[in-house]
């Protein structure tokens, strides 16, 4: 576990000296309060206070940051060689990916505790149904998480951080919308399959403030995935 | 027994990298891997480091074996891969200490290690400069003192003197030379001299097979075989060809061209001529100007062994 932390303690502080992690969050809470607050459909214009205007920005606006977040990880110490540095340290494969995927995991985190005012504000406007916030910001964790799980497995096949940032989007983005579009397309079981398939499901039910396993079950399920396909493209050097 | 290989064999593809190697390096040895561009030094290494796994066979580091215990391999060793790669953007102390940390230094000896390295790889100057701002040979050094940093029993350094300027080479070369007198080093080169200002034995690597082993001058005698003299004679009247052709220890003797009455004599095997020639010289009357022993060169021994 200590080896994990070393690992997230060096990304989270290449984060921070790079300025990616100031970028992003500026960028990430500029937009999202800007479209919340300020323009479109903004929260004011629902009339009812809650933060689902919030959330559907955010479920954009992380959709695309957490590539740009995500896509050096891996391929730019491909790139450079230190992964070989890394891999030749006492530390196993799987150590280096969960600390990869924690240091994205808590720049993410830190950049959602940014919007905490928002709930407070809204708060002020009427009377909010905390257990649905909680449950949206439940859904925008695990949201990211995955998104997380499968911008590392796109980082860890690549040398190129462009390459590693679309890949990401990609893969993403059936997750995201299609598989949506599809099972709302189609009926009966194969349907089903595809909005359980889709994320959108599964955000939409937790941030109702319902925490349903079944919900919970597919976001660990795709971390887990994602993080497998990363460790086994990392020990592909292992094959023989 | 600090590293034992056995049968290693590494293939990319059909192309066997390293085919069948074996051998066993000894506690406190400093070895060389000699060998030219893609005879699989840096394959080997590779696999003595755990960063790849052979496909064929197993190396055992002080007892560790590298398939079934990697960690504990990783731990024993200090590696300075190829072309050494650094996180250029963390200023070199914040390097060290995380090299330190994710090597399982005990926490309240980390900044003693880190200020050892710092005076032994002779960074005190620049330590508080970010790597990416350092020159190549500072450069080399960070990467000495991150493989030494948590005090390992093996280092393996691949090329660790590429792209130095003459100086910085011979205080890395000092460096290895202090370090191998309690470690057990393995390093590569292409660098002849190199290897043999440093090492005590060196293998020789061609085409994924050793060559050869042993200590540089092990190597020049297997390869030598017979004695080679050059003779310098001044004479008045003979034919000192003739007569030197006629000593007993003398199985060639011939002309170099464009130099008068320069020879070069060739023994017979196990024998040595410097005496009957000179014995020679004095019955005749004639003057020996010069008479110089030809010692192979290892740089021969390499293009022998490996052309």
């Amino acid at each position: 576990m200590s080896k994990v932390w070393i690992i997230t303690k060096r990304e989270l502080s290449a984060f921070f000296d790079s300025l990616i992690a100031y970028v992003m969050i500026i960028l990430f809470l500029g937009l999202s309060g800007s479209f919340t607050w300020l323009f479109g459909t903004n929260i004011f214009m629902l009339g009812q206070a809650n933060l689902d205007v919030f959330y559907d920005v955010a479920y954009w606006s992380l959709f695309f940051f957490i590539p740009a977040i995500t896509m050096r990880m891996i391929a730019e110490e491909n790139k450079s060689g230190t992964i070989e540095l890394l891999i030749t340290k006492a530390i196993s494969d799987n150590q280096i990916v969960i600390g990869k995927f924690l240091a994205c995991l808590i720049l993410v985190g830190i950049a959602l505790m940014c919007t905490i005012p928002y709930y407070f504000t809204i708060r002020q406007l009427g009377n909010v149904d905390d257990g649905a916030v909680l449950g949206g910001y439940l859904a925008m964790i695990f949201l990211s998480a995955s998104y997380i799980g499968i911008g590392l497995f796109a980082s860890s096949l690549t040398q190129n951080q462009i390459v590693a940032f679309l890949l990401a989007l990609f893969i993403g983005i059936f997750f995201h919308m299609l598989f949506d579009v599809i099972g709302s397309g189609s009926t009966g079981f194969i349907g089903e399959v595809f909005s359980y398939l889709s994320i959108r499901t599964h955000v939409d039910s937790l941030s109702r403030g319902v925490i349903d396993s079944r919900d919970i079950i597919y976001f660990l399920s795709l971390i887990l995935i994602g993080l497998l396909g990363t460790q086994i493209m990392l020990s592909k050097r292992n094959w023989k | 027994m600090a590293i034992v290989v056995e049968n290693l064999t590494k293939k990319y593809g059909v192309q066997k990298a390293v085919n069948d190697i074996s051998f066993e390096i000894n506690t406190g040895e400093v070895v060389g891997f000699l060998g030219p561009n893609g005879a699989g030094k840096s394959t080997t290494m590779k696999m003595i480091t755990c960063f790849m796994a052979p496909t064929i066979g197993d190396v055992t580091v002080e007892g560790a074996s590298i398939l079934s215990e990697p960690e504990e391999v990783k731990r024993k060793i200090g590696y300075l891969p190829e072309n050494n790669p650094l996180y250029l953007d963390m200023p070199i102390v914040d390097y060290l200490r995380f090299s330190a940390e994710i090597q399982g230094v005990e926490k309240s000896e980390i900044p003693a290690r880190i200020g050892e390295m710092i005076e032994k790889c002779g960074l005190n100057a620049e330590k508080h400069k970010n790597i990416q701002e350092l020159s190549k040979g500072y450069r080399q050094r960070v990467g000495l003192a991150q493989a030494m940093i948590h005090d390992p029993e093996v280092l393996i350094l691949d090329e660790p003197t590429t792209g130095l300027d003459p100086n910085q080479i011979v205080e890395i070369r000092k460096l290895i030379k202090e370090l191998g007198k309690e470690k057990t080093v393995i390093l590569s080169s292409h660098i002849l001299s190199e290897v043999e200002a440093t090492c005590d034995r060196i293998l020789i690597i061609n085409k994924g097979r050793i060559v050869a082993d042993g200590t540089a001058e092990t190597l020049r005698r297997q390869a030598q075989g017979q004695e080679l003299l050059t003779v310098h004679i001044e004479a008045s009247k003979g034919d000192i060809q003739k007569e030197l052709l006629g000593l007993k220890t003398v199985e060639t003797v011939s002309a170099i061209e464009g130099k008068e009455h320069w020879f070069t004599v060739q023994s017979r095997p196990d024998a040595s001529s410097r005496k009957e020639v000179f014995d020679l010289c004095v019955s005749k009357q004639w003057y020996l100007l010069e008479m110089t022993g030809i010692e192979t060169r290892l740089e021969d021994v390499f293009r022998n062994l490996t052309n």
